[in-house]
């Protein structure tokens, strides 16, 4: 199927749940409001026709006004792959978990959690991932401040005129 | 022996000991590598045949209670500059420090907005040699080596006057 034909599908089995197709992206991507991405994540992992047995990937982007989380499905056995995303409120970061849909989902949410700062309500372990569990903040936001220093680790920047002050120093 | 036996009859080395422990310690530096990046990929190559850092009495040691060296090869990240004061800390005098490529030297690339990168291993250790490249060729890691064994040549058992 393609993408407009399973947003068509969608539509039949979530009539009110205010889907919407974006065509204005190189590869269409349906638009799931955050109260409904659990139950269309789940349709679209059990349906027979549809089968999306595989999360490739789950990603974050900060939109500036936004944050949108990007879940890209695949289906083996039909061979078609289908882009959803969620937008996701700067202020209140907070939507559904579909790592109990997709096993993949439980590193890749913790990745956007540690990142980008989206919490995924209903994960199993919501810790992060990459960084250290005392950081400060979600380096992939666009307004994200540098922490200065970290246990006693300087962090920040060495400026050029600053190294040449040390050189006559030493 | 036999080649040597009865050819030189009774031998007397005179050295000091300054010359004698420089001699033994800068002849094989026995360095902990600690491969963080892409320069560990060059560190690995300079430790096979092809460039045969075993000619020089370099000897790469898995564990930092053998070593006499630390190689900090590539990028330092905050959460790994707590492992990297910690194997530093480990080690047995005498130690030395080498900082190899742009990364560990200054933090490279990263060195404005790299939220995590320690901006030069120099800020938490401290380091004998620094070897420029991003990163070096093995020929430049070898002639690091080499600079750390000339410094080691200099040093002396004797107390310095206070």
């Amino acid at each position: 199927m393609t993408q407009s034909e399973i947003f068509a599908y969608l539509q039949t089995s979530f009539p009110d749940a205010g889907l919407v197709l974006d065509e204005t992206q190189p590869e269409p991507l349906i638009v799931v409001p955050r109260e409904q991405l659990l139950d269309v994540a789940r349709l679209l992992n059990a349906d027979e026709q549809l089968h999306f047995e595989c999360l490739m990937c789950l990603t974050s982007i900060d939109m500036g006004e936004e944050l949108h989380a990007v879940y890209n499905l695949y289906s083996m056995k039909h061979d078609h792959k289908c882009t959803l995303r969620c937008r996701v409120n700067r202020e209140d970061p907070v939507i559904p978990s579909v790592s109990s849909v997709w096993a993949t989902a439980d590193w890749h949410e913790r990745e956007a959690y540690d990142l980008m700062g989206i919490t995924f309500e209903g994960h199993p372990d919501p810790r992060r991932i990459l960084l250290p569990d005392d950081w400060e903040g979600h380096p992939l936001r666009k307004d994200y401040q540098p922490q200065k220093e970290w246990h006693g680790i300087p962090l920040e920047a060495v400026q050029p005129e600053d190294l040449e002050k040390k050189r006559e120093n030493g | 022996m036999a080649i040597l036996e009865g050819r030189y009859g009774p031998n007397v080395v005179i050295t000091s000991i300054d010359k004698i422990f420089n001699w033994s310690r800068s002849r094989s530096i026995w360095p902990l590598t600690f491969g963080l990046a892409c320069c560990a990929i060059e560190m690995m190559a300079t430790n096979a045949s092809r460039f045969d850092l075993d000619r020089f009495g370099i000897f790469p040691r898995p564990t930092p209670r053998q070593a006499d060296c630390l190689l900090v090869s590539g990028t330092l990240t905050a959460k790994m500059a707590e492992r990297v004061i910690r194997l530093y800390e480990q080690m047995a005098e005498p130690k030395y420090v080498i900082s190899m490529g742009s990364c560990a030297n200054s933090g490279g690339p990263y060195w404005q907005y790299g939220y995590h990168v320690v901006k030069g291993i120099d800020l938490v250790i401290p380091v004998d040699v620094y070897i420029p490249g991003c990163p070096p060729r093995p020929e430049a890691l070898i002639d690091g080596y080499l600079r750390l064994r000339e410094k080691i040549m200099k040093e002396t058992i004797a107390r310095k006057d206070s």
